[in-house]
């Protein structure tokens, strides 16, 4: 039962921390709070499932049409929505309140759309669900797949910020807006190009988690939930962090599950975000972007 | 003479940097202090200390005997000591008027209705805003937010007024007529403790001078004597006094 | 705006009067429409009672909507109506302390997520306690009751909420929460107890909330945690108030009035499109309203009587400011 609840805990976990990673780089670089970000993640379900059962293309595959194409439409929204707003804002805090309220009336806009194209129905489609015989126990293949993707994912974003001219621009954008300016940053860019790194992630995300998910046009929100608590337990910005705090979201959510009682996973959730909010507001780890 | 202000041992970390390094000194009631230093040796975290917008890790603030270490900044306030900020800080969308009401209307003995409109038009007078009540602050020019921020520090009646570098960024006759209206001030009792850069000013305002240098209080007497220490010189003074 | 109180004050009881005679007039429609109006017209009132001048943004309306909801299915049958009544503040009332104790600290944005996983942790604890303890999932609320009771009592208590706001505005109070909104250091350096006075307001606001819970309660017949601590409630409330500008006190239902409106045609001609236009109608209020509706009639008023002069000494110093 340990080893069980042990490795539905790590490979749900690593579901959030995959989906987190995009909201933190979008958040932490961007400065936009995309309260949208979980229809996102849905509407990849979508263009998966659609590609799966009309055109018999493997999800996998489909990876690489989904996620440029989330990074092509975040980049659009960022460019044609957002920019507005970063114009106007006087200071930092204006803009997080703008973009809050923006991307709260495009979360309606997303779910309408996937609403009116597909109705509220829960849709789902199986691939790759073969039982792996692991540690004594057994799992579903299409699990593993997406914390194995989780952790690429997060080496190579990690990789990315770290050791790239573009990444380290983003971080200094992060820091700073106005001196990474001044050293001759374009910042306009580097936030635009982060909210489009985390569109194309969330596209990521919302293909692999189609494999086993079902999902209806409605539970956007959930996805967003889940992943701003992750983004605020491992500190905004911060990729290690979204790594590890998504791990153990998923871990103390199927322990509870096991030991204690399944009604209350969700419950649990919030009450662990809660109570990092207000005893750490800056993350269980510091916040790399602040 | 007896002293207002008695700070001691007061210190401050923040992270690696200590920016308040065990500081004492004190404020006679009645005097114009200075407060001097080279830019980042401590002068406005001192301020931040003392107005309680700080806490200190260390040591203790007493007003007139009573130990107001680490209380918060509205008690402060109300308990005696009035402060204006080095980038001027007035509430834009509020009429100068209501910015001294927001002055009165707190304090220990507060003023609310038409009494505090009149206290308020006295005070904008006595700053030399007279005639800008109605005005937003908004619409004031540098000088004029200067001088109500002032006025609506003086609106708390306080035993103890911080000028943050409230001269600074004034041209040479809006000089003049803020040394003189300090100077008034200082007639009629008020005491003021004040960080400034400006040289004349400090010689024409301060009877004691108290200098800080990386955190620390380098030395602490009366004006002149301040200005002729060789450690002052070296510490600051030397390159900065014209 | 320095118009006489007792002059305000009565006018605005011959207003009220007005309109308690709705439901003599009105028929079955027109009273739904009269009752959803007066509902979200308290939400969004108190909600900008609080919000306005703080500029802490709340997603918990229905939190404590919803807590007043279930007090009434919970004792709505057992008790006298109005202990059900005082028993719902006294649960709104204490949630709010606790809440704005402990998190009316945090900054703006942590606070609004903070007021978003609230509203879901209640009404998951609330699933979990119904689904465990009592095993119901939904409760039926069976109170002698008609519409125009309910819409009376809305009345009453969107009176009850105009006075204290206007009050509040006239008072050393809601004085000190235009400081707060304008420079939150400088207020607590003029003595401004800065986390009492939002505490003050955000039990208050809360309270309203929590008594319109209480009473639109036994409209719905049969409840369940969904119903009750639905988010859209808390959604439609910031759209309202915003809509209408949260710097008057009016200026909320200046937004309820065309929105409750649209809403109502929309449900009943696109039930299919209605998250969509929804989305529209909020996106096109933040960015072509930032102020709301009452903050472009004051804009306007203003430029009439006098233009603004932008110096560069204005400039500088908002910029100045960190």
């Amino acid at each position: 039962m340990f080893t069980n609840a042990f490795l539905s805990g790590l490979t749900m976990g690593g579901t959030y921390a995959l989906v987190a990673m995009g909201l933190t780089l979008q958040y932490g670089v961007s400065r936009i709070m995309n309260l949208a970000y979980g229809e996102f993640v849905i509407a990849a379900c979508f263009a998966a499932l659609i590609l799966f059962t009309s055109m018999g293309i493997s999800p996998l595959l489909a990876l690489l049409v989904v996620a440029p194409a989330g990074f092509a439409v975040s980049w659009l929204i960022y460019r044609i929505l957002l920019t507005p707003l970063v114009r106007r804002a006087p200071n930092r805090g204006a803009l997080e309140v703008d973009s809050i309220l923006a991307t709260f009336g495009m979360l309606f806009i997303v779910q309408g759309i996937m609403l009116a194209l597909f109705g509220g129905d829960y849709s789902s489609y199986s691939y790759f669900n073969t039982p792996v015989e692991l540690l004594g126990t057994t799992i579903a293949a299409n699990r593993l797949i997406v914390l194995a993707v989780a952790l690429a994912v997060a080496l190579a974003a990690w990789s990315f910020l770290m050791h790239t001219r573009s990444g380290t621009a983003m971080r200094a954008v992060a820091v700073d807006p106005v001196a990474a300016g001044l050293v001759a940053i374009d910042v306009r860019w580097a936030a635009a190009a982060a909210f489009a790194l985390g569109g194309a992630i969330a596209a990521t995300g919302g293909v692999l988690v189609s494999m086993f998910l079902t999902f209806n046009a409605n539970i956007g929100v959930v996805f967003t939930m889940k992943a701003l608590i992750v983004v605020i337990m491992g500190g905004v910005g911060n990729i290690a962090g979204a790594l590890a705090a998504g791990l153990i979201l998923g871990l103390a959510e199927s322990f509870v599950a096991t030991y204690v009682d399944p009604g209350l996973t969700i419950a649990v959730t919030y009450a662990i975000f809660l109570a990092v909010l207000l005893l750490r507001p800056n993350g269980l780890f510091g916040a790399r972007a602040r | 003479m007896t002293t207002l202000l008695q700070v001691s041992g007061l210190t401050k970390r923040f992270g690696g940097l200590t920016a308040v390094r065990e500081a004492g000194f004190t404020v006679a009631a009645g005097e114009v202090t200075g407060l001097l230093g080279p830019n980042g040796s401590g002068k406005t975290t001192m301020m931040n200390l003392i107005s309680g917008n700080l806490k200190p890790d260390a040591g203790t603030v007493r007003l007139v005997g009573k130990d107001i270490t680490g209380r918060r900044p509205h008690l402060i306030a109300r308990g005696g000591i009035a402060r204006t900020f080095q980038l001027v800080r007035v509430i834009n969308d509020m009429t100068a008027r209501e910015n001294v009401v927001a002055g009165l209307a707190f304090r220990d003995r507060p003023l609310w209705g038409q009494a505090a409109a009149n206290e308020a038009d006295r005070l904008l007078e006595r700053v030399g805003l007279g005639g800008r009540a109605e005005a937003q602050a908004a619409e004031l020019t540098y000088v004029d937010q200067k001088r109500l921020e002032l006025a609506r520090a003086l609106a708390l009646s306080p035993r103890l007024l911080l000028l943050d570098e409230w001269l600074a960024g004034l041209n040479a006759s809006e000089l003049d007529g803020g040394i003189a209206l300090i100077r008034s001030l200082s007639q009629e009792g008020v005491t003021v403790l004040m960080v400034e850069h400006v040289m004349s000013a400090i010689r024409q305002l301060c009877e004691r001078c108290v200098v800080m240098n990386a955190g620390a209080i380098v030395a602490e007497g009366e004006t002149t004597a301040v200005m002729s220490d060789p450690a002052v010189i070296a510490a600051y003074l030397g390159e900065e006094d014209d | 705006m320095t118009a006489r109180p007792a002059l305000v004050i009565a006018a605005g009881a011959a207003v009220f009067a007005a309109l308690a005679l709705v439901p003599f007039v009105a028929d079955g429609y027109g009273m739904s429409l009269a009752i959803a109006i007066a509902n979200y017209a308290i939400l969004a009132t108190a909600w900008a009672l609080f919000s306005g001048p703080t500029r802490y943004i709340s997603l918990a309306t229905v939190a404590f909507f919803g807590v007043g909801a279930y007090t009434v299915a919970v004792l709505g049958e057992v008790l006298p109506w109005p202990i059900v009544v005082l028993a719902a503040a006294v649960n709104g009332t204490l949630l709010a302390f606790v809440v704005g104790l402990s998190t009316l600290r945090l900054a703006g944005i942590y606070f609004v997520i903070f007021s978003f996983g609230l509203t879901e942790l209640i009404r998951q604890v609330v699933t979990w306690y119904e689904v465990k303890v009592t095993n119901t999932v939904g409760r039926y609320v069976f109170l002698d009751t008609d519409q125009s009771m309910i819409y009376w009592q809305l009345l009453g208590l969107a009176a009850i909420l105009y006075l204290t706001g206007y009050l509040i505005g006239r008072s050393r109070l809601g004085f000190a929460l235009r400081v707060i909104g304008g420079d939150e250091t400088v207020a607590r350096h003029v003595g401004i107890d800065t986390t009492r006075a939002k505490l003050m307001l955000f039990v208050l606001s809360a309270l309203f909330m929590t008594l319109t819970g209480a009473i639109m309660a036994p409209r719905w017949t049969y409840i369940d945690p969904a119903i009750a601590f639905n988010p859209q409630i808390s959604f439609q409330t910031v759209i309202m108030a915003l809509l209408g500008g949260v710097q008057r006190l009016w200026g909320p239902l200046l937004g309820v009035i065309p929105l409750t409106l649209l809403f109502d045609w929309l449900n009943a001609n696109f039930p299919n499109h209605y998250l969509l236009i929804l989305g529209i109608v909020f996106m096109l209020i933040v960015y072509l309203l930032p102020q709301g509706v009452a903050g472009a009639i004051g804009k306007l008023s203003r430029s009439r009587t006098k233009p603004e002069p932008e110096t560069d000494r204005k400039a500088h110093s908002a910029e100045a400011r960190p």
